[in-house]
């Protein structure tokens, strides 16, 4: 494992810039999640430190190594597709043998068995050994082909949405596995996603990326209470934040040059409004999820979307008073206000 | 609805369609398989028997056309035939009824083994050239690369056979006529576009991702190909090198024009077997016969390639 630091990296493909200026230091050890929309420069990012890209501008040092103009295999880095990519005409075992059979590794194959089964019983796939790897289902090709990153132990791991095409209840399962693969052999790894639940409870750091820039990096509770600006606070949060002109919604205190105000569910004060006249809006309507609804708030015609209580005893048409309890404030150039 | 299910979803055609086009592929086969068994049946008649009219379906086997096939004959006087030992083999037998003694063997076992260095030779390198050049279109950013293909499909937009004088000429000053690098060069030069053609359209369906996950895992760009590729190519390399085979196998105009000799294939050879009073009708047949053998062994083997090949990718799992 190696620390990894990225500076200055950019790509373009053609007119199109893929990343741009991306200065990124991951500690030895750290899982850092790069988080952001389809076409944002994540997986070039990735492929950029792999080596499956060129970089025009910038360096990549692994460890003490400048490795900007290597191969990849002299980089020493474990990638996960997205597509699990496992060879289809080889068994599992030699899925997971195929990283240590290669002429660069000098692995006999007693070695290279005991290895192979080690890691086989970390992912939870050594009773599918002898399979073919098409004959494995979703998660199960995933665990191998987490596998067959895990057993050469590199310098990084590199995964590129690894989870995303899996169905929910697996998703969910691997996740927390991964967790507890990556602490256990305290891997350093760089995992990418467009998923925010997968970012929030599995990073170390967050990274958020938009149009090839690095917009904001910290804890994942950095990320959310202190977004940087309007686009990584539209990134976090379920519902999604609440983005309303200042004046809307009674509000405490309100610095200057305010243009828009960012409230998540924990902003917003919502009362039961004796009449429609007392109130300043009304609920539109109301989703069951279960353990929680979704409340839809008309006010002056702008919805605003919040979590709530289910015995909360509201319905729809119910007259309410909305206020606003320390909300994010974002200037005219969106970014985050912070002297409030 | 009822609880039974019926067993067969909608898409499925129902057991009468099923049966009906069961039939009409059985139809069809017979009647391709016609000619074919026409042939092994000529091989086997007596001469007067293959030329008979109307055609006898019902007639005492012999192996008279084998043996025209593989030997010369020489006809000889009834006291010389009578003054020599029992016969060896069963075609002495043959040839001493008809007054005749076998002298030698024929050219049709030479010229059966020219057929299968060069049909094999140039199904080998066509394959091997289309392969790289393939994957090299498929995976690289090859400058023009779609007018190189198109240049390469336009060699076979006419008839091999519009090109033979040129070729005659050239193959004269360059001392490849009646050679068999000549020839071999010459079909592969003709299948390699078609082999390029089908082979990047096998290799542009592997995703990409398994060479970058082997270059991660350490491995070279070679390493990878060789590795993870090729075998994920195996139905297309199939399926390309059967149609390369066939055509280089049966070819006959070039074959006829450029070889006389030593170099000489079965099939220009097969029609000049001519026996007393006209062609020998069984020996054709015999001859014609086991020159259907090498494509039909390679076929049957590489037949589970073939049905998932000529579907182009339409399958692949």
């Amino acid at each position: 494992m190696a620390e990894v630091r990225l500076e200055g990296l950019g790509k373009s493909f053609g007119t199109s810039r893929a990343v741009t200026g991306m200065d990124l230091v991951i500690a030895d050890g750290e899982f850092v999640v790069l988080l952001g929309p389809t076409g944002a420069g994540k997986t070039t990012t990735l492929r950029l430190i792999a080596g499956l890209e060129r970089p025009d501008a910038g360096s990549i040092r692994i460890g003490e190594e400048d490795v900007t103009g290597l191969s990849p295999a002299e980089r020493d880095v474990a990638f996960v597709f997205q597509q699990y990519s496992l060879y289809p005409h080889l068994s599992v075992f030699d899925n997971l043998a195929f990283p240590l059979k290669s002429p660069a590794r000098r692995w006999s194959a007693g070695e290279i068995d005991a290895r192979v089964r080690d890691i086989a019983r970390m992912v939870r796939i050594d009773h599918k050994l002898d399979s073919k790897s098409t004959k494995l289902s979703g998660g199960e090709m995933q665990r191998v082909a987490i596998g067959r990153a895990l057993v050469r132990e590199p310098s990084i791991f590199l995964m590129d949405e690894p989870l995303s095409s899996l169905d929910a209840k697996l998703r969910a399962d691997l996740r927390l596995e991964l967790k507890r693969i990556q602490s256990e052999i305290g891997a350093t790894l760089l995992y990418v996603t467009h998923d925010q639940i997968e970012a929030m409870t599995m990073a170390d750091r967050i990274g958020i990326l938009a149009e090839g820039h690095l917009t904001q990096i910290g804890s994942p509770r950095e990320i959310y209470t202190a977004p940087a600006n309007l686009h990584v606070a539209a990134r976090l949060g379920h519902p999604h934040i609440n983005l309303i002109k200042p004046g809307l919604l009674p509000c405490q205190s309100m610095p200057d040059g305010v243009r828009t105000i960012g409230a998540r569910t924990e902003h917003i004060l919502v009362e039961a409004a004796a009449s429609v006249a007392q109130g300043n809006g009304r609920v539109d309507w109301i989703e069951h999820l279960g353990d929680q609804n979704h409340l839809h708030i008309l006010v002056d015609g702008q919805k605003i979307t919040l979590l709530a209580d289910p015995y909360s005893g509201f319905k729809a048409g119910d007259p309410v008073s909305v206020s606003l309890k320390q909300p994010l404030f974002f200037g005219a150039d969106d970014r985050r206000i912070t002297d409030v | 609805m009822s609880g039974l299910s019926s067993a067969h979803s909608v898409v499925e055609p129902g057991i009468w369609s099923k049966r009906i086009a069961g039939t009409l592929v059985v139809i069809y086969a017979l009647i391709t398989m016609i000619p074919l068994l026409w042939i092994f049946a000529t091989s086997l008649k007596s001469p007067p028997d293959s030329i008979s009219y109307p055609p006898k379906i019902l007639f005492t086997p012999t192996v008279e056309g084998y043996c025209n096939l593989f030997t010369t004959r020489s006809r000889q006087t009834q006291d010389y035939i009578e003054s020599l030992g029992p016969p060896a083999n069963v075609c002495e037998e043959i040839a001493r009824d008809r007054s005749m003694v076998v002298v030698g063997a024929s050219k049709y076992w030479p010229r059966f083994v020219n057929s299968l260095v060069i049909a094999f030779g140039s199904t080998f390198l066509a394959v091997f050239l289309g392969t790289l050049a393939a994957y090299g279109f498929s995976r690289f950013k090859v400058p023009l690369a779609d007018d190189l293909l198109f240049f390469i499909l336009s060699t076979r937009m006419m008839p091999p056979i519009a090109v033979a004088i040129p070729i005659y000429l050239m193959y004269r000053e360059l001392g490849l006529s009646d050679t068999a690098l000549g020839m071999i060069l010459l079909y592969t030069a003709v299948n390699v576009s078609l082999a390029v053609w089908l082979l990047k359209g096998f290799i542009d369906e592997i995703p990409r991702e398994y060479e970058e996950a082997a270059l991660i895992d350490g491995y070279t760009r070679l390493q990878a190909f060789v590795k993870v590729v090729l075998p994920q190519a195996t139905t297309g390399i199939a399926a390309t090198a059967i149609f390369c085979l066939i055509f280089a196998w049966n070819e006959y105009a070039f074959a006829v024009l450029l070889t006389s000799g030593t170099a000489q294939t079965a099939p220009p050879f097969i029609p000049t077997i001519i026996g007393e009073g006209g062609m020998d009708w069984p020996a054709v047949g015999a001859g014609t016969t086991i020159f259907l053998v090498p494509i039909l062994v390679f076929t049957i083997l590489l037949r589970k390639h073939l049905l998932r090949g000529i579907t182009f990718g339409a399958v692949r799992k």
